[in-house]
């Protein structure tokens, strides 16, 4: 605070000085966000007008000729009879399912395990440490390592699973197992995240609160309640937010996992996204799929604002 | 109202992103390749100009890589002013790769193609033709089987040199057989044979064949019955899919019974069923010839390999080819060209050293060579050279081939009829093979 006190003052007292440099105090900030923005511009505004300008075309980077269809390319993706809404479709349902059934877990699970590392016990390091360890893992890595791990007739799961008399399952080809073995993975791969923001987060909110609880009589869980929960909103809003965007985005998993299968009800919207674009080169279709997605995940997310803003009453 | 418009951001860079992973890589320009190389003789009289670098791409990420490199490495010490740098990558980015590669300039002199990849690749311009090659090599029709050279063609001008063909075979773990009281000597070689050995094999609780859902190896299983059946992929001119015929649907029915009589496991994951041969859980395994290799490595396993056995009255096999092509220079370079050709040229010859990684050389000289047939297997593959099957040369038909993956996929998985899924999977195609007649103006 001072030292903002401070600039504050000496900026009033330098403009006051000299006129000459009045533009100095308004460029400042812009000129600290020049390099970001000078990114941000080049790497995700560019090409998503580029993008955008592609979906209005047959676009083939290969082939001369990239003949101007105009929106030709977003109607089909809603006309039943044309080449590119099957896939899509049922790329947008496998994620949706994908979505529905992991963003919950990966909100509820990582908030009950931040809640016992707040705790003090002996090896609490060590733990944070664990649990947040397989996230440093690639993707490759653990999609690969699954697909042995779930294998129906070598793997390790069915094999364990097996002692106690369980049939051969298809963790990676039968439904609705592939969808539980990826959500599964998903889950242990990423939890230590948003286990690690929702740690910092409660952190953040004073003890004091929870000593006035407790004079009031609070129990454990009417603390959590009434406390914690209150407490973590902010952060909570920003891990919904990004869970639900990373698991619309999921790939890797099924691509290696379940290679899309069994049939394509676990190839996502950016499976076939990227199938349309980089081998078929339909990159104006492609295009167009990835704004109508990308357009779905804005509203979810405004949606996603709207339902979970602190209600000032 | 701050934090509103903050939120509202977060969502639409995350959309943004991912339009812009798409948008990324359209960049650079296309259509203006470099002008046709002054070749002349098309690599056969060598190459004497300054010292040239060559890069030289493929996918042999397998077995095959070091056979491959072996020969790179015999051609750089026998050439001194020609260095080859030969470049590895999984197949799958490679299709994806090379096409940007040459788009921006970056491009390798040489590169190996699959046979239904050529067709795609010419129309889109990332490989040139090589007439001048073939005629310079002294290629002709006679020297390959017909198949296999006309598979390097597309509108008329040739695209790619075959360097091998492989196709798929029927191996078999020897020890299992005799568990069953089989004869390993005799492996089964049509319809009845094969399901005798197949109730033998169930007879000792042994699960015979087992059926993957995937491509490797079911769709292209499945694809051999087809033609054994006497079906096709698709009509003549490529127009529609026609695997939703009579051959096609008793193809599917008979490699999906295989699950539903007790010959399969349900739900066999990707390789499992060749990693089961090995293991001696599975008796029988069709697979691409390149396997030869992997079982000889396994220490203890008795196993064969025969010519497919044919199920549907008609021999029939599917097979791959790898050929040489050439992909645009964005500035033409004729020291590079005529290097390049001398390149495909060299190792063209040398043919029967890269047999030895588990492939059938594409000539027809080094196939009935002495050489080759003292490697048994690779030659007993070899015999089914006259029968092997291709798909045609249209640009995007492997879009169109994606979909009958699918149907594979769902009926071995039993989770469609093998008819329904089929033609459900043809009408898909019908309308890729549309957009793709559309797309590249045929």
């Amino acid at each position: 605070m001072a030292v903002q006190a401070d600039a504050g003052a000496i900026r009033r007292r330098r403009t006051r000085a000299s006129t000459e440099v009045r533009g100095y105090g308004r460029a400042t900030p812009y000129l600290f966000l020049a390099p970001y923005l000078t990114l941000f511009l080049l790497f995700v505004v560019g090409p998503a007008i580029f993008g955008f300008w592609m979906s209005l075309h047959d676009w083939d980077f290969q082939l001369p000729g990239k003949p101007f269809v105009g929106l030709q390319n977003y109607k089909d993706l809603f006309d039943p009879l044309s080449a590119t809404a099957e896939p899509f479709w049922h790329g947008m349902r496998a994620t949706g399912i994908f979505t529905v059934a992991s963003v919950p877990f990966l909100v509820a699970l990582p908030l009950a395990l931040a809640v016992l590392l707040n705790r003090k016990f002996p090896g609490r390091t060590f733990f944070r440490a664990v649990y947040f360890a397989p996230f440093v893992l690639g993707v490759a890595v653990i999609g690969l390592m699954f697909r042995y791990i779930l294998d129906t007739s070598f793997g390790l799961l069915n094999a364990f699973l097996g002692l106690f008399g369980a049939p051969d399952i298809g963790w990676t080809n039968d439904q609705p197992y592939a969808f539980i073995a990826l959500v599964a993975v998903t889950v242990w791969w990423t939890a230590g995240f948003n286990a690690i923001i929702f740690l910092a987060g409660l952190q953040d909110i004073p003890a004091e609160q929870y000593e006035a609880a407790e004079l009031d009589g609070a129990n454990s869980w009417q603390q959590f309640r009434n406390v914690t929960l209150p407490g973590l909103r902010p952060v909570t809003v920003f891990i919904v937010t990004i869970t639900v965007l990373a698991s619309a985005n999921m790939f890797g998993q099924s691509v290696l996992i379940t290679q899309g299968g069994p049939g394509d009800t676990t190839a996502t919207a950016l499976m076939v996204i990227t199938d349309t674009g980089f081998s078929q080169f339909r990159m104006g279709q492609a295009t167009a799929m990835s704004y109508l997605l990308a357009l779905c995940l804005a509203i979810i997310s405004v949606l996603n604002f709207v339902l979970l803003r602190e209600r000032k009453s | 109202m701050n934090t509103i418009s903050r939120r509202l951001v977060l969502g639409g860079i995350g959309a943004a992103g991912a339009a812009g992973i798409l948008a990324g890589c359209g960049e650079g320009s296309a259509g203006k390749p470099g002008a046709a190389p002054a070749t002349g003789d098309g690599g056969a009289k060598g190459y004497d100009g300054p010292n040239v670098e060559l890069d030289f791409w493929n996918g042999f990420t397998g077995g095959d890589g070091p056979f491959m490199r072996k020969l790179v490495d015999q051609f750089n010490g026998e050439h001194a002013n020609i260095k080859v740098k030969m470049t590895v990558m999984q197949w799958a980015d490679y299709y994806t790769k090379l096409p940007t590669a040459v788009s921006s300039g970056r491009g390798p002199a040489v590169a190996i193609m699959h046979v239904d990849s050529l067709a795609t690749n010419a129309a889109r311009n990332v490989i040139e033709p090589l007439d001048d090659v073939a005629t310079a090599l002294e290629l002709k029709q006679e020297d390959f089987s017909e198949v296999v050279w006309k598979a390097g063609e597309f509108n008329g001008k040739r695209y790619g040199i075959p360097l091998d063909v492989h196709p798929l075979g029927f191996f078999y773990n020897k020890t299992v057989m005799t568990q069953a009281g089989l004869d390993p000597a005799k492996p089964p070689t049509n319809a009845d044979e094969y399901a005798a050995a197949l109730d033998a094999l169930k007879g000792k609780g042994i699960q015979g064949h087992w059926a993957t859902p995937f491509p490797f190896t079911g769709v292209l299983t499945v694809q051999a019955l087809l033609w054994q059946f006497g079906g096709d992929l698709f009509n003549d001119d490529a127009s529609k899919a026609t695997w939703h015929e009579e051959g096609g649907v008793k193809a599917l029915t008979w490699f999906s019974d295989l699950v539903k009589n007790g010959h399969s496991p349900k739900n066999v994951a990707q390789d499992a069923d060749n990693i089961a041969v090995m293991n001696g859980k599975n008796a029988f395994v069709w697979n691409g010839i390149w396997n030869i290799n992997t079982f000889r490595e396994k220490k203890g396993l008795e196993w064969g390999v025969a010519p497919l056995p044919n199920i549907g009255g008609t021999e029939a096999a599917w097979a791959g080819s790898h050929q040489f092509v050439l992909p645009k220079l964005k500035t033409a370079d004729a020291n590079k060209s005529t290097a390049a050709r001398v390149f495909v040229n060299y190792i063209s010859q040398k043919s029967l050293e890269w047999a030895k990684g588990g492939q059938v050389p594409a000539r027809k000289q080094v196939r009935e060579s002495a050489e080759f047939k003292a490697l048994p297997e690779q030659a007993a593959l070899a015999t089914q050279i006259d029968h092997l099957h291709f798909p045609p040369a249209v640009p995007g038909i492997g879009d169109a081939l994606n979909e009958l993956n699918k149907a594979v996929n769902e009926a071995v998985l039993l989770k469609a009829e093998p008819a329904k899924a089929l033609s459900d999977a043809a009408a898909r195609a019908d309308k890729i093979l549309d957009a793709n007649r559309k797309k590249y103006g045929a």
